[in-house]
């Protein structure tokens, strides 16, 4: 037997808890799977009654739980050191306010003193496109062809 | 004995070197894709033909890849559990197995890319797909990078050496997780 094979062989099972841990680790996952196969099949069955909102919770909602267990379990952010916790909120809320600063002149295409000329045409070409191949790929010609 | 560079052994704020590196990294890995994401999202709000043209990327093959990142992070966590009890050999069989998973998750990847771009969905036809490729682009190259790191990790850990590296590849292998987590829902799901 190598010394590693020893090593091996001499730590197995030297921590009373680590079953445990290995437990809590198999539990976090088949809890992962079973939100992931709810992610997949929520969707579906949103659609087919027509209810956003459960398309947007099973699809979104959800991702975040799955998020949340991978950081918190599996990157143990629950038990690391609260410096770790501000660095990446801080991250998180200048992620936010880049959102909060730039969306409006993306989602809206005109304002009281500006007018987004270029993506109302796409949005204009993609619908009659979409009208004229509803199931096809259309022709991808872009709107300044038009 | 080897002696190593002050700032690999000292912990200013109490947590290791390493760990606080990895941390750093993937806070500005947070900016990177939590920009991309955010821009994402504003675009697809804004322009409600991203939901016709989404409706042609296959959510079955992205929950395949899903899938397949879960269980690679069950595998890296399982690995790092090995190394924190000094267990090198094991953990570095759980972090093949993590490197398993990233090498399937790009294979389906390929598959998926080659298809979709046959059919003449490339970076150029319009606004989402471009957002597509870049997003699923730029994550890929993370897994990539990610599986050879943990290939070169787990050499060592196989020799009991520096094993407290097994715990910072797995932090980062969970971080892209998280970032596909994201990705799924948004451009296979919502259409």
């Amino acid at each position: 037997m190598s010394a590693e094979a020893k090593h091996d062989a001499t730590t197995a099972g030297a921590d009373p808890h680590e079953h445990d841990h290995i437990k809590h680790y198999t539990k976090i996952y088949v809890t992962l799977l079973v939100l992931f196969g709810i992610s997949v099949l929520g969707p579906v069955v949103g659609s087919a009654v027509g209810s956003k909102a459960l398309v947007l919770i099973t699809a979104f909602g959800i991702a975040l739980v799955k998020a949340y267990l991978v950081c918190a379990h599996f990157m143990h952010l629950n038990i690391e050191k609260r410096y770790i916790g501000y660095l990446l909120t801080t991250t998180v809320v200048f992620m936010f306010l880049f959102y909060a600063g730039v969306s409006p002149d993306v989602m809206e295409h005109r304002g009281r003193n500006w007018e987004n000329v270029a993506a109302q045409q796409e949005t204009l070409r993609a619908q009659r496109e979409h009208a004229l191949h509803p199931e096809g790929h259309g022709e991808g010609v872009p709107a300044e062809e038009h | 004995m080897a002696t190593k560079p002050i700032a690999t052994t000292r912990s200013a704020t109490t947590i290791p070197t390493g760990r606080l590196a990895i941390w750093w990294v993937l806070a500005s890995e947070v900016v990177i894709f939590g920009g991309l994401l955010a821009s994402y999202i504003m675009h697809r709000l804004g322009h409600p033909e991203f939901g016709d043209y989404a409706s042609h990327t296959n959510t079955y093959i992205g929950a395949v890849n899903t899938f397949v990142l879960l269980t690679s992070s069950y595998f890296a966590v399982r690995a790092h559990n090995e190394a924190e009890h000094g267990r090198g050999k094991a953990a570095a069989k759980w972090l093949y197995l993590t490197c398993l998973g990233a090498v399937m998750f790009l294979c389906i990847k390929s598959f998926e890319w080659h298809h979709e771009i046959s059919e003449g969905f490339t970076i150029t036809k319009n606004a989402f797909w471009s957002f597509y490729y870049l997003a699923a682009g730029l994550h890929a190259c993370h897994v990539i990078g990610g599986g050879i790191i943990m290939l070169i990790i787990a050499e060592d850990a196989k020799k009991n050496k520096e094993l407290q590296r097994v715990e910072l590849i797995g932090i980062y292998w969970h971080f892209v997780d998280v970032v596909w987590i994201f990705l799924f829902p948004l451009l296979y799901i919502a259409k």
